[in-house]
């Protein structure tokens, strides 16, 4: 009996089961499906904390279904699979009790929750990916069960950013469907964990595999934001809170960036990669990204737009991370995953927090409101100052080894990229910081929103940022503990790069 | 144990008997239609079973040899095709059965009510008795002879609402069929003054490059493209199937189309495979992927939601065409596999889509895309079955249809005319346009959603669903379908038929 | 065989005047008219092929297709007319006209 295998079948459907069932409840019967979200969010967390402890001691979960001869369905444990989906789980617990908190008087909350779950089983199921058609399969499901939650509102704008969000991202599964079937025609089922697949062709070849590369990049940077395929992301803000926490720190924007690591890592491998010299143009594209993202943050006014073009800029560190060979950077970047999951959740749930209760949507009319909520931006500033790389906050580590791997592999205009995005990060989010909480207040805010008597808001939108920002410095602190993200990284790294 | 050759004639028998019986006493239509209907799907069911048992099998009907007798062949690809219409026919009889129970529109308007259905189901089950007899047939005239019942069956199918609009284009229909019969036949008559023969199994060992060859299969090959509305010869296709009572849509763009599409992969696929040059399957292959560009760029210009499904369907009909050159130039049987997974993933879909879209017009009184905003608080089911049929056709993991994308797209890549492929992705990318384009308004939540009070029965909402997630599931027990066509496959380079004396 | 080339000859000329008619007409009842010269043509073509060949002997199999031949063509023209007399019941006239947008804007029906 494959107790591995039907583990991650569990995994799998802990979140899938609750979400079908959700369906089947009326509209109005919230106790019920608020328990099943959190209980079923509580439950896939304990069963991935099983399938670490068994990573840990050095076991391999894996399952198998086949569709066709060459087209296998293929869900296996990896440490990197681990990584992302323990992420997903985690921050799914938060956001399920944030949007529980916050779509309180809201209408239409089944199909929410129950695209919400939906959502996170393919997540997961992305990150279980064994192969790259399961990958696929997957990752074109995320794009179908994202677009209700987009466009959840029903405004007109909702729907004019779904019709957006659907082009890019549809159009970016073609691109990567014809880089798939491609590979696959040349070098046989590509199965991750095994040798690198594309090695194995033959070497006259190499054209199409350049060609192939740059396909798997366009087709998984709409996803992950990379500057010019970034179009969609500031204009799915106009989603509810919950949602732009859930795209930007966890489902959709991570996809991406998981695949693009897979591609480089898994399917390619960084020493067959950099001998074809695609290292160079990735790192090149993802600096560019992260320059044009700050750039662009820095003139938003709208709060969730300039964290929008924030995630472009920090998505791209993950990307650069990974295309600079070398352990430390790699590290940087695959700890980065993490690290900006954890920020960029913080800061949405703040965001939200302050559309939510004050009806205060742009920076302008943010002066003096940590006053008003101060807890609120005690979480933003700590997101803030890691965003920027303040120790003793996450992205001081991340940023860190990505330095440090820079100068390892001599690259020394990464290190400069790094330093001037770093104070363009300052630039865009000190001047938040100081009018919350350093000027009076100039202009009215609305206190029809969600209030509560002796907290500032309902406890259920206050919790998970605070406790997003408590991992955000826990994180940081004890990098060096035994098991944080980044010993976990350590381990990934390490079995890539070899002993 | 029965053996395949009976549950063969139990399926040309059993709808066929049925189909005279509603028509004589039209009272017990409403018991005996689905009656007759749960026969049909237990026939199939029968005859799938005892072809994986015993394998292919020629069948001499009444023991009266060829030339002069009938023969059925049954092969993989038959027994497929009918489990396919034994599926689709009876969740679209069961969506009939409550279509006609219902009392549409005001009183005075019954009387016509009851004349539909009476008509309705000796005309349907004639249908599907003829489609069984041309998926089992195996000489070219009897195909003729189903052909035409087929053809006749439909048209008179498509008059059945009886507005002015359905009837033209049920004679537009017919003139069509019989100008595609007719030529057909003359193809047919060539055939057989060149070679001798009829059979399609012997033919394709017989045949060989002739003049006469090449003017009988172009006829046949026109006939049979008229029948399919191949691009630019569709004209007829959206009118028909969109003035087209519900239930008959369903039928007419899941499974008429599909009986002379096979027959053209029949001819091309199989019996003239190995005598046309590649060259000769540019042509459709060519005229496919207009289609395919036509077609989706007319439905996301479309206002009604039902025409909108008819040029989809012209769309879809463009993929089966560009999966000819790709059969031509596959060295394995991957195209023919991914032909079929398209057609089955086709016919579920579409017709729920029909059903669906049926379901919808008479809750919502017009079909107007625009002004369908909210619908789903009232049709929860039946927009949820829309959405999934079109993510199905738009060739989404883990449906039929992206296997038989996935399929072609790899023949394309690995034969180096990479365009083919491209093109199924671009179709794809349109799908996506006008599956969304309804989607977005079909999904939306607009409270209230003004409704006329008019009830419509589960059954439909259901069939349409479970048609729907069927065709979605289809690519995820892909395997059961192969080994059936493995059985008794009639590909050249896998073992084949009987030999005939 | 001048003669069999006549007979030839005939039935392809029907066929072609049958198709003719058929899309240049605009009325039902001639374009009916024309689709059963078409399939005329067609048994005339069918029936001289099974005079002829070497052995001397009359092919049966052509005689079998020309009956059956005939009985699906008359009843295809019994649906034809039946639905004639149905359009012209609706539209008041027996024409098909070539301006197809007039009847695809119409509404369509459930």
């Amino acid at each position: 009996m494959n107790w591995g295998g039907l583990l991650l079948v569990m995994i799998m459907l802990s979140s899938l089961v609750p979400g079908l069932i959700i369906f089947a409840l009326p509209e109005k019967s919230v106790r019920p499906r608020t328990f099943l979200n959190l209980g079923s969010a509580v439950f896939k967390l304990l069963l991935i904390l099983v399938m670490i402890i068994g990573i840990y001691q050095g076991r391999h979960f894996a399952v198998r279904w086949q569709l066709l001869p060459g087209i296998e369905l293929a869900l296996s444990s990896d440490p990197l699979a681990a990584l992302f989906s323990t992420l997903s789980t985690v921050l799914w617990l938060l956001t399920t009790l944030y949007a529980v908190g916050y779509l309180e008087q809201s209408p239409n909350r089944r199909q929410f929750f129950g695209y919400f779950s939906i959502c996170v089983t393919v997540t997961v199921g992305i990150a279980l990916a064994g192969n790259l058609i399961t990958f696929l399969l997957f990752y074109e499901l995320l794009t179908l069960t994202t677009y209700p939650l987009v466009t959840h509102r029903g405004t007109r704008e909702a729907l004019a950013a779904g019709r957006v969000y659907l082009a890019y991202t549809l159009s970016g599964g073609a691109v990567l469907l014809v880089a798939v079937a491609w590979l696959q025609m040349l070098a046989g089922p590509v199965d991750f964990g095994g040798p690198p697949a594309a090695a194995s062709v033959a070497a006259e070849h190499k054209a199409q595999l350049i060609v192939i590369f740059f396909l798997f990049i366009a087709g998984l940077g709409v996803k992950a934001a990379l500057v010019p395929l970034h179009g969609w992301l500031p204009r799915a803000m106009v989603a509810p809170a919950p949602v732009s926490a859930l795209l930007h720190a966890v489902a959709v924007v991570k996809a991406g960036v998981f695949g693009i690591i897979r591609v480089v890592h898994d399917v390619y491998g960084i020493q067959y990669a950099a001998g074809l010299h695609l290292l160079l143009p990735l790192s090149i594209l993802a600096s560019l990204s992260i320059i044009y993202g700050s750039l662009c943050a820095m003139r938003a006014d709208d709060l969730k737009k300039r964290l929008a073009y924030s995630t472009v800029s920090q998505l791209s560190y993950i990307v650069l991370g990974v295309s600079v060979a070398g352990p430390l950077a790699a590290m940087g970047g695959l700890v980065h995953l993490v690290h900006q999951g954890l920020m960029k959740i913080t800061l949405f749930f703040c965001a939200g927090n302050l559309a939510e209760t004050l009806g205060v949507h742009r920076i302008s009319e943010m002066n003096g409101i940590a006053r008003r909520m101060p807890l609120t931006m005690a979480a933003f500033s700590v997101g803030a100052l890691g965003m920027i790389g303040f120790p003793p906050m996450a992205g001081f580590v991340s940023k860190w080894y990505l330095g440090m791997g820079a100068l390892a592999a001599d690259r020394m205009w990464v290190v400069a990229v790094l330093a001037v995005s770093t104070v363009l990060n300052a630039a865009y989010f000190l001047p938040i910081l100081i009018k919350a909480w350093f000027r009076p207040q100039d202009c009215p805010w609305s206190e029809q929103g969600a209030v509560d008597d002796r907290l500032e808001t309902r406890w259920m939108l206050l919790v998970p940022p605070v406790v997003t920002a408590f991992l955000v410095v826990a994180v940081g602190l004890l990098a060096n503990a035994q098991i944080s993200p980044l010993a976990w990284v350590k381990m990934i790294v390490g079995r890539e790069y070899g002993p | 144990m029965p053996d395949t050759a009976f549950w063969a004639v139990c399926l040309v028998v059993v709808p066929l008997f049925f189909a005279i019986i509603c028509f004589v006493r039209s009272a017990l239509v409403s018991i005996l239609g689905p009656l007759a209907a749960w026969l049909n799907a237990i026939a199939a069911l029968g005859m799938t079973v005892s072809f994986v048992h015993s394998g292919p099998v020629r069948y001499a009907i009444g023991g009266w040899q060829v030339p002069l007798g009938i023969n059925f062949r049954i092969d993989g690809l038959s027994v497929l095709l009918i489990a396919m219409t034994a599926v689709t026919g009876l969740s679209v009889s069961m969506y009939a059965s409550g279509y006609f129970s219902l009392r549409i529109g005001p009183a005075r308007e019954q009387g016509r009510h009851q004349h539909q259905r009476a008509y309705f189901w000796p005309l349907w089950l004639l249908l599907w008795a003829a489609l069984h007899g041309l998926f089992l047939s195996a000489d070219l005239f009897n195909i003729y002879v189903t052909l035409e019942i087929t053809g006749l069956s439909a048209v008179l199918l498509t008059s059945l609402s009886g507005k002015a609009a359905a009837r033209l284009a049920a004679m537009r229909y017919l003139l069509v069929s019989l100008l595609g019969s007719c030529s057909y036949l003359f193809g047919v008559a060539l055939l057989y003054r060149c070679y001798g023969i009829l059979d399609m199994a012997v033919l394709a060992r017989l045949v060989s490059p002739a003049p006469l060859m090449w003017v009988s299969l172009a006829l046949l090959t026109t006939g049979l493209v008229l029948k399919t509305a191949l691009f630019p010869l569709h004209f007829w296709l959206p009118p028909a199937h969109a003035n087209a009572l519900a239930p008959v849509s369903a039928i007419l763009s899941g499974l008429v189309v599909k009986a002379s599409l096979y027959l053209i992969l029949r001819l091309w696929g199989d019996v003239f495979a190995q005598v046309l040059p590649l060259a000769a399957y540019l042509l459709p292959g060519a005229l496919g992927c207009g289609a395919v560009l036509w077609g989706a760029v007319q439905a996301l210009l479309q206002k009604r939601l039902k025409m909108l499904i008819a040029y989809s369907t012209v769309a879809q009909l463009g993929y089966m065409f560009i999966a000819l050159p790709l059969i031509r130039l596959d060295e394995g049987s991957s195209a023919w596999e991914a032909v079929i997974f398209l057609i089955m993933s086709h016919a579920c879909a579409k017709s729920a889509m029909f059903m669906a879209a049926g379901s919808i017009f008479l809750k919502a009184g017009h079909d107007r895309i625009n002004d369908l905003d909210g619908i789903k608080e009232v049709l929860p089911v039946t927009s949820f079955a829309f959405v999934v049929a079109g993510v199905s056709l738009m060739g989404f993991p883990p449906s039929g249809a992206f296997i038989g994308k996935w399929l072609l797209l790899g023949v394309s890549l690995a034969s180096g005319q990479w365009w083919w492929g491209i093109m199924l992705v671009i179709g794809s990318l349109l799908a996506a346009g006008y599956v969304y384009r309804v989607a977005c308004h079909l999904l939306v939540f607009k409270a209230p959603f003004y409704a006329r009070r008019q009830f419509i029965p589960p059954v439909m909402e259901w069939s349409a669903l479970l048609l729907a997630v069927l065709a979605m599931l289809l690519g995820l027990f892909a395997g059961y379908p192969l080994g059936l066509l493995e059985a008794g496959s009639p590909f050249p380079g896998h073992a084949c038929l009987e030999v005939m004396p | 065989m001048n003669t069999i080339f006549l007979y030839n000859f005939s039935g392809l000329a029907l066929f072609a005047i049958g198709l003719h008619g058929l899309i240049r007409s605009s009325h039902l009842l001639r374009k009916i008219l024309a689709a059963n010269l078409m399939s005329s043509g067609v048994f005339l073509i069918m029936i001289v092929g099974a005079y002829g060949t070497d052995k001397g002997m009359i092919d049966p199999v052509p005689h079998a297709m020309v009956l059956t031949g005939i009985v699906v063509s008359v009843s295809a023209t019994a649906v034809a007319l039946a639905l004639v007399c149905l359009v012209q019941e609706t539209t008041n006239r027996v024409l098909l006209l070539q301006k197809r947008k007039k009847e695809q804007g119409r509404r369509t029906d459930a």
